[in-house]
């Protein structure tokens, strides 16, 4: 198992599909994807990780320096997550209260706030 | 008491064999299933800590996980060769800190202690020790 990334646009905001498993491993790459993206102009991200079987500290250190690095453009990063297993490791680090987590894809596309 | 082994060389894509092997040996000790991803994740990363203070100190010795199956109880010791002490550089000045490495490893700490109620970070001049354990149902 690898990690899966694609990227498409809805409307002003980029989103960014992650799928398979970030750890120290892969995470580099997530981190490489949304440092391009960000040097590209995209500053409105919503990295959609429905499909993520696994995710350690190594990610979410990555997914903290997206966002520091969107925000120093006035951007957002959003995420979408239904899957518990992935939630708890948000909740027990507090990261819950620093990304804003979406159900779905489109409530994220149209979140403003 | 029964134990399982693993040695590996401080690599990150090692990491992940040592999270399957740590779940495939609990799950047999009979760790309870809805436990498994916790034990994935704490020895995973457990592991990433040990395979960043390696090659972070340029130890080139492997990092060591034990299974241990012991009575009512399922215990994993992940240790490292990283000795603590404060890092100079061969002038005797001390090495600047990199904050990000350093915010990681302190939020892998964080992941552990708040998924793992039994647990103990221990460390000396000749490295680290981090031993979790989970109640075992068989």
């Amino acid at each position: 198992m690898d990690l899966s990334l694609s990227t498409r646009t809805v409307g002003d905001r980029t989103v960014v599909e992650v799928g398979g498993e970030i750890d120290v491993y892969t995470a580099p790459k997530l981190r490489e994807q949304l440092v391009e993206l960000v040097n590209d102009g995209s500053f409105h991200l919503v990295v959609d990780m429905e499909r993520v079987d696994f995710l350690d500290s190594t990610g979410l250190g990555v997914l903290v320096g997206g966002l520091k690095r969107v925000r120093a453009h006035e951007g957002s990063l959003r995420l979408v997550c239904n899957q518990e297993r992935i939630l708890k490791i948000f909740r027990i680090t507090g990261l819950t209260k620093v990304f804003p987590i979406h159900t779905s894809v489109e409530e994220a596309v149209a979140a403003t706030d | 008491m029964a134990t399982v082994e693993l040695r590996f060389s401080a690599l990150p894509e090692h990491v992940r064999t040592a999270r399957l092997v740590a779940a495939a040996v609990a799950r047999r000790a009979g760790v309870d299933e809805a436990v498994l991803d916790e034990v994935r994740l704490a020895v995973g990363e457990a592991c990433t800590r040990a395979v960043g203070l390696h090659q972070a100190a340029g130890i080139t010795a492997p990092v060591r996980v034990a299974l241990v199956e012991e009575e009512k109880q399922f215990s994993i010791e992940v240790g490292d060769e990283a000795p603590r002490t404060v890092p100079t550089a061969a002038d005797g000045q001390p090495l600047p800190e990199d904050p990000e490495a350093e915010g990681e490893d302190e939020m892998g700490l964080a992941v552990i202690s708040g998924l793992v109620d039994d647990v103990e970070v221990s460390s000396s001049e000749s490295g680290g020790l981090i031993r979790m354990s989970w109640p075992t149902t068989s």
